[in-house]
């Protein structure tokens, strides 16, 4: 039983004026090669700092407090700095949410492409790097004259895309996107996910796409991961997710959507998530739970593991 | 027949840039009717015009040929208390919930503004009464929001202030421009149901601007929908989105993901919507219509296909006992 990523008990902090924000507590995940994860949760659920911890990105005033992020055998948070920065791109690649922001405004694709192989190989024939650009051109659906544009010539789909070939150039075993889709239109946004899916079937890598659209998920994912006050509280299938949900939450998340044969009707979720500063004792979904008991305001929930590595942090499963 | 409350006749928008003109919003006519009151959807995509028709129905842009009249009189020719009496009827609500605050006013004073604008005789007994009103018929506690700054809350409840705000002073039309794209979707629903039970509630007349479909579909009552300036299609919601007849219509039901295994993206390909468009006669969506044919470059006509449903594509045929006028098929 190998798994390409193991994580288990990632904690991170954010230490501020007003105190400490755990932003995620004891987490963990699993994922098998050539798999695709959807990670969801509102905004400040932790989805983010879990990719950028996974990535080992987290800047102070953050913190990574404890747990372990082993990508094929190999454990992240041991690693030196410059380790990291060999592994970064090459082993595991960020798409970063908002690919506007992310691309030097005064630099050709092209130039932006070199630097990042460069990196990794300073002695490689620069005829070598161009034609890899062009493949990672090529798979992301860009016309190779893409290249020797600058990004301001560019859709927001395109600069995508170009964000996409970028982190796919040196064939990486995960792909973690960030929200890659949230400021495109919906035409757009299903070309950038389908470029994804099809890249990430043609290296065979895992991805782990980082959202809050369930319906993206429903499309092309297997697994999701159900994030809530810096914690997964489920990890299914995405049939099971979708069908039969088991945390409270995820059963809240899922009526919630809109669907073309309720029309009309609207379920949001009661409440407010709560803040990282102070959270509830117990289970910290207890305060907006339609399933709520006794001691879910008093004992925090453990994992109750299925097969398959699938889980849900709930007292109503613990029993069985 | 009254007038009505809000008509756009042959409106229609070019921006300059230097040598170069785009046609930001072609001629397009239609009236928001005070009674009954409706939800109207605009979808496009970035671009197509959405943002520049709400601009212009809000009276912030003029347009470039043809007039909006509020109650029968062009917006641009109001005196002051007509003026005043026209933007206290047509409120907006606009896409971004954290920038519209100011972080160091109180929640209380985006409220109090305008109906110490509108409505100076009141009491401060009678001040707190509306705010309240305004706060629950968006269902938020006014207990838990009056009094706290913008940071204590969340963008869900920061954007249902802000419809409050639109609301507080009574108008008869809402222009919503993306009032949920930058909301998380477990909140959306809070939202849409507030602008919904507006209308029902409020006999509030909205115009809801989006280009997502899903919450169109769910809110609205009819839709308009624009490409590069250009209506594609129009009539009602249930129809339009159910039984989309212009091929861009379809591209954009086919691209929703819907939350639901069942019904997963199509295999269909479409052309790169990266291409630009070559300016000029013809359908705007030619260079990425799968249908394409040689008749296109000439601009089709928006012309009614079956009742309450129009739209402007060589493929269909007009129905030539039906109305054309888009009013009427709203």
């Amino acid at each position: 039983m190998k798994y390409l990523l193991d994580i288990t008990g990632l904690t991170v902090s954010y230490y501020t004026d007003i105190g400490r924000a755990i932003a995620l507590n004891q987490v963990d995940l699993k994922l098998k090669q050539g798999e695709k994860l959807g990670l969801v949760g509102e905004s400040g659920s932790g989805k983010s700092t879990m990719g950028l911890a996974m990535m080992r990105m987290i800047k102070p005033p953050g913190k990574v407090e404890g747990g372990s992020v082993v990508i094929g055998g190999v454990e992240m948070l041991q690693l030196s700095d410059k380790e990291m920065l060999k592994k970064r791109l090459s082993t595991i690649s960020y798409i970063p949410q908002g690919a506007m922001n992310s691309l030097n405004p005064v630099l050709k694709i092209k130039r932006q492409m070199i630097d990042a192989y460069k990196a990794h190989y300073p002695n490689h024939k620069l005829d070598q790097v161009l034609q890899l650009a062009h493949e990672a051109m090529t798979s992301v659906e860009l016309p190779e004259h893409v290249l020797e544009m600058h990004p301001h010539e560019l859709s927001g789909g395109m600069k995508q895309r170009v964000c996409i070939a970028i982190g796919i150039l040196l064939r990486p075993q995960i792909i973690i996107a960030d929200e890659p889709t949230s400021a495109l239109d919906v035409v757009t946004q299903r070309q950038v996910i389908e470029t994804l899916n099809r890249v990430q079937q043609k290296i065979g890598s895992a991805l782990i796409l980082i959202g809050h659209d369930m319906g993206l998920m429903a499309q092309s994912m297997d697994k999701v991961a159900v994030m809530y006050a810096g914690e997964i509280v489920e990890i299914n299938d995405v049939q099971t997710i979708f069908t039969n949900p088991k945390h409270p939450y995820t059963q809240a998340l899922i009526s919630s959507l809109p669907r073309l044969q309720n029309r009309g009707e609207f379920r949001g979720i009661p409440g407010m998530a709560p803040s990282l500063y102070r959270l509830p004792n117990g289970c910290r979904f207890h305060p907006r739970c339609n399933q709520q008991q006794p001691q879910c305001q008093t004992t925090s929930p453990h994992k109750s593991v299925f097969e398959d590595e699938k889980y849900v942090t709930c007292h109503l499963y613990e029993a069985s | 027949m009254n007038t009505a409350t809000l008509e756009l006749k042959n409106v229609s928008k070019l921006y300059r840039v230097g040598k170069k003109a785009v046609h930001a919003l072609n001629p397009i006519s239609f009236d928001l009717l005070g009674d009954p009151a409706r939800i109207i959807t605009v979808a496009g995509e970035s671009g197509s015009g959405k943002t520049t028709l709400a601009s212009i129905m809000l009276g912030l842009l003029g347009p470039t040929t043809g007039q909006v009249l509020y109650e029968g009189k062009d917006v641009s020719r109001l005196n002051g208390a007509q003026y005043r009496d026209f933007r206290k009827n047509v409120q907006a609500v606009f896409q971004d919930p954290f920038a519209v605050f100011n972080p160091f006013y109180q929640v209380d004073h985006l409220l109090e503004v305008p109906i110490r604008k509108f409505n100076p005789g009141l009491s401060k007994v009678a001040r707190r009464k509306a705010m309240e009103e305004a706060l629950e018929a968006v269902g938020l506690q006014p207990s838990e929001i009056l009094g706290r700054y913008p940071h204590q809350l969340s963008g869900g409840q920061r954007q249902r202030i802000n419809v409050a705000r639109a609301i507080v002073i009574k108008p008869k039309i809402l222009v919503a421009d993306e009032p949920v794209s930058m909301v998380d979707a477990s909140l959306r629903a809070n939202i849409l149901e507030a602008l919904v039970s507006l209308r029902e509630n409020h006999k509030v007349n909205i115009l809801y601007i989006t280009h997502d479909l899903t919450t169109a579909y769910h809110v609205s009552d009819s839709i308009i929908v624009l490409y590069r300036g250009s209506v594609m299609e129009a009539g009602d919601i249930t129809k339009v989105v159910e039984s989309p007849q212009h091929p861009y219509t379809q591209l954009l039901i086919n691209s929703i993901p819907w939350p639901d295994l069942e019904r997963k993206w199509d295999n269909q390909q479409y052309a790169n919507p990266d291409i630009q468009e070559i300016s000029g006669a013809g359908c705007k969506f030619y260079s990425r219509c799968p249908n394409r044919q040689s008749g296109c470059q000439v601009t089709p006509q928006l012309v009614p296909l079956f009742p309450s449903h129009l739209a402007s594509c060589l493929l269909h045929q007009p129905q030539a006992n039906l109305d054309s006028n888009l009013t009427q098929n709203l």
